[in-house]
């Protein structure tokens, strides 16, 4: 079991057509410069290499073999032709210190999708740098600072966030050297006008929000909130997260926030690759667009051209050792032009449209939505406590049997204020037979959870391993294979 | 409808099961006052044929001739095996390993990589990689103030010889934690060790080779801070480890916290992204590396298996407490890298840093017998070069370019007198040909 690409190693072999020209090294570098044992990489033939890697591959679920109904994550269908698109010789071997007179192509594209970008947010300016939404949020943080700073306004060093949020939205607030607040959210899902109007107030640097919200609905009084913030002299910061869910139809900007982050590879259908890379392109008003990240891209009459320090005095700064990720936003640009505006409101309303659909599916079955009165978005969320209660089956139970039924668990116990919660996000790209069928195993889960719990309890039982000990896996740390 | 599966049948019966007309009725919660969209600047949609055509286009437009730059990142041969199995639907379009049962093989391939790169750089554990390397730095400077509780300063002193715009980049993420950063300065190319003032610094940086290719000593420094209970990371290219003396064993008692780029491990070029770096340390510190890591552990049957552990020090347990608000690695390039360095093995790896080691000192050999071009610095180097044109780099430059040749990086602004010089690099790909032709170029003015 388990048979690491060491455990294939014998000394001296090697991927031989690997090899290339040596060259005599001995007296150019001193001899205290250099090691005295070689790394203990594997040593094995090229086929061995390339059977490990396919086998591994193998064991994992991805969007191209499973359902992967992943709340808050978007996993929709990523379009092989955009995966090709960016893996063009030109774009592939461009180095990223290339003169700009000589990189018009890869400069064309990103200006033009900054536009497409500021366009479908409501932004006045948008920078493509930021390398995942993570860093996104670290931007906008840092540009709030920033602009309370210019306005001599030093008291300002808190950013408030739902009890609902992500807890990268804290994180990122100490990232900036700033306090999150939170504030409470109500029991429909929307934010708590009264806790709100309690928490803001001199000290407030911003507000950020998703919108659909963590809790997988429409925040409603988005309009309140806004006001309120903005007379407290606080900013509005809007996480993409959940994008997919208005794309094309609401637009951040119109809802008066003030800086906002996309995530390229939930709503622009970048790969997810196993857990990155990402993308997360900062979008501001006229207000915040100052203080955007270097480099940007600018359109002259000479030509596409790179925004640097020296033309952006404001900037917050750079935050990667090039200009972020741009294999994925090549990708994205890829993915906006096949679908076009049209194409983008779709997204929305078919993604809206399963998920409701879904949500109906379940709640016919017996199933309890977390905000029954309310609409889905882009995605539900559903509690599992009395199913829990009376059968002793948990959410993370149903999450490991789904995996026997061949489908990926949603995103289990998120939000955290919703007891033994499934957050479903079946996307757009999924057909109304992948939906049935996910419904059915659920019912399917629940008939055994009732009738044969241990079943459920000990599951999965067709995976390549059994449920792992991950108690045991920080007890006894073994994370290196040597 | 792009992507979009639902026949006209799919729709109605669903509209029908949720009793509504119109997918639109699905929208009644968002006030009509914000569903007012214009994408008036967005084109129509277009075939992936048409989408294929235009792209191709434009990335024709950008092939730009032999590569001679570095500065971080390398023109190295890749292996065709490396993205026709990292491209795999089941690597590509994976998530985040948290269901391990079902991600065995994302997971295993990550305990692989932290094996390979804590034994590349001598230390004892590797995360599961975060964005790049000038993040990583970032990363590894924030861990190091968490770390040293014997300095109550949180100064940290950076190298002049750093990658500048790794020095631009930790700038604009740590010094809102209070961090204050010091900048050592250079002499000729190399930071003068016996000169530094490690009083109250709680950490020291290294890159080595330094960004001007040159060997630091990476020993003393090491040795010197220890004595002075500061810190010690190490900022270094991997592949370079592969002769060059790993971090964990600089001088007496080796780095403490080692970070880099990966991009020479199997990733293209690409514009500098995506690429990944990396964060390596000594066991003791785990608890304070941020970012992903796998670990080994058994199933239910005590079979091995692999799970994504110390979960508690990350952003979705910790929340405001995390040891960073980081929650991707760049999982696809780790998995390129991992399958790049099995294929490579440690001669391999070996073979193409000395290949590296050799042009690069063949170009400059070749280069300096011209009458105008000179070394800048006299101390030994790896596989970049400050060379001195005698003529503004500038429309050197541009003539190279209309030659088919990216002459190197020039250091206007970078350097004393930059304005003549140029970084230049000669990797493993680059032929006796390719730098007879730099070499011819050049000459004929």
């Amino acid at each position: 079991m388990a048979e690491t690409i060491f455990d294939k190693s014998r000394p001296t072999r090697r991927a031989v057509a690997q090899r290339v020209a040596e060259g005599a090294v001995q007296q150019l570098l001193p001899d205290h410069q250099v090691r005295s044992s070689p790394p203990m990489l594997p040593e094995v033939s090229e086929l061995q290499a390339v059977r490990h890697f396919t086998n591994l591959a193998r064991k994992n679920f991805s969007i191209d073999t499973h359902f992967y109904p992943l709340g808050s994550c978007t996993m929709k269908y990523n379009p092989r032709g955009a995966h090709r698109a960016a893996m063009q010789e030109g774009f592939l071997s461009r180095h990223p210190l290339t003169p700009t007179s000589h990189s018009q192509g890869v400069l064309a594209c990103l200006y033009e999708l900054q536009e497409i970008l500021q366009n479908v947010t409501g932004t006045a300016q948008v920078c493509l740098t930021p390398m995942a939404g993570a860093q996104g949020e670290l931007t906008g943080a840092l540009m709030i600072k920033a602009y309370h700073v210019d306005n001599n306004d030093y008291e300002r060093t808190e950013i408030i966030v739902p009890t609902a949020a992500h807890g990268t939205n804290p994180a990122t607030a100490s990232m900036a050297g700033l306090i999150a607040k939170e504030v409470e959210v109500d029991a429909d899902g929307d934010v708590d006008l009264d806790s709100l109007k309690r928490v803001v107030g001199p000290k407030t640097a911003g507000v950020m929000l998703t919108n659909p919200s963590t809790c997988a609905v429409f925040e409603r009084r988005i309009q309140a909130i806004s006001d309120i913030v903005h007379e407290a002299g606080g900013l509005l910061y809007y996480d993409g997260a959940n994008l997919n869910a208005i794309l094309g139809r609401a637009r951040p900007g119109d809802m008066q926030f003030d800086v906002l982050h996309l995530n390229l590879h939930k709503t622009f259908a970048t790969p997810h690759g196993g857990g990155g890379p990402g993308a997360g392109p900062v979008g501001a008003n006229e207000l915040l667009a100052p203080y955007l990240p270097t480099p940007m891209v600018t359109k002259t009459e000479s030509g596409y051209g790179w925004l640097e320090q020296s033309e952006r005095p404001n900037s917050i700064g750079r935050l990667s050792s090039f200009m972020g990720n741009v294999g994925i936003l090549l990708r994205a640009y890829a993915y906006s032009l096949m679908l076009g505006a049209n194409g983008m409101r779709n997204v929305s309303a078919y993604a809206t449209l399963n998920a409701n659909y879904l949500m109906k599916r379940l709640s016919i079955a017996g199933f309890h939505p977390a905000y029954p009165d309310r609409r889905a978005t882009h995605e539900f969320a559903i509690s599992l406590r009395q199913e829990a209660k009376e059968t002793g089956v948990t959410a993370m139970d149903f999450a490991k049997r789904l995996l026997d039924y061949g489908f990926h668990a949603p995103t289990t116990y998120f939000p955290l204020l919703i007891p033994e919660c499934f957050l479903i996000e079946p996307t757009e790209t999924e057909t109304k037979e992948e939906l049935d069928a996910f419904a059915d195993a659920m019912i399917a889960i629940l008939k055994e959870a009732q009738q044969e719990p241990e079943l459920v309890k000990q599951a999965p039982h067709q995976q390549p391993v059994g449920r792992l000990d991950e108690v045991q896996a920080v007890r006894h740390l073994d994370v290196t294979a040597h | 409808m792009p992507f979009i599966p639902h026949t006209h049948a799919d729709k109605a019966s669903m509209l029908e099961t949720l009793g509504i007309a119109s997918i639109e009725d699905l929208f009644d919660e968002i006030p009509e006052r914000i569903q007012c969209a214009d994408l008036s600047d967005i084109p129509d949609g277009v075939s992936e044929m048409a989408m294929l055509r235009h792209m191709a286009d434009r990335a024709r437009q950008d092939e730009s001739g032999t590569c001679f730059l570095g500065a971080g990142c390398y023109d190295h041969f890749i292996p065709a095996a490396v993205w026709d199995i990292a491209s795999r639907g089941e690597f590509l379009t994976a998530y985040t390993p948290y269901q391990a049962e079902a991600s065995q093989g994302t997971l295993q391939l990550v305990y692989e990589f932290q094996t390979m790169l804590a034994s590349l750089t001598a230390m004892e554990v590797a995360n599961a990689s975060v964005y790049d390397g000038a993040s990583a730095l970032a990363e590894a400077i924030l861990m190091a103030i968490r770390i040293n509780r014997k300095s109550k300063s949180k100064r940290v002193l950076i190298p002049a010889s750093l990658n500048p715009s790794y020095i631009a980049t930790v700038q604009s993420i740590v010094t809102h934690q209070g961090i204050k950063l010091d900048l050592m300065p250079t002499l000729d190319g190399l930071t003068p060790i016996s000169d530094i003032d490690f009083e109250n610094a709680a950490a020291v940086v290294l890159q080595h080779p330094n960004f001007f290719g040159l060997l630091e000593d990476a020993d003393s420094l090491t040795t010197n801070a220890h004595d002075a209970d500061a810190l010690v990371i190490g900022v270094v290219n991997p592949m370079t480890l592969a002769i060059l003396k790993p971090p964990g064993d600089w001088g007496d008692t080796g780095a403490d916290i080692v970070c880099g780029d990966g991009q020479p491990l199997g990733i293209p070029m690409a514009s500098g992204g995506p690429s990944f770096g990396f964060l390596c340390t000594r066991m003791a510190q785990v608890r304070q590396l941020p970012g992903r890591i796998a670990g080994r552990t058994q199933d239910k049957n005590g079979n091995d298996g692999f799970v994504l552990t110390l979960q508690a020090r990350e952003q979705h347990i910790r929340r405001a407490k995390a040891t960073s608000n980081i929650c991707t690695n760049q999982g696809l390039l780790v998995t390129a890298a991992t399958i790049y360095m099995t294929l490579l093995g440690p001669q391999g790896l070996h073979d193409v840093a000395s290949a590296c080691v050799h042009n690069t000192h063949w170009l400059v050999d070749r280069l300096t017998e011209l009458p105008n071009v000179s070394m800048r610095f006299a101390a030994p180097y790896f596989h970049e070069c400050v060379l001195d044109f005698g003529e503004p780099t500038e429309a050197l430059q541009q003539r190279m370019l209309n030659n088919g040749i990216l002459p190197g990086y020039p250091l206007t602004g970078l350097i004393d007198n930059g304005s003549q010089a140029m970084l230049v690099c000669a990797t493993e790909t680059r032929t006796n040909q390719d730098i007879e032709r730099y070499r011819q170029v050049l000459a004929d003015g």
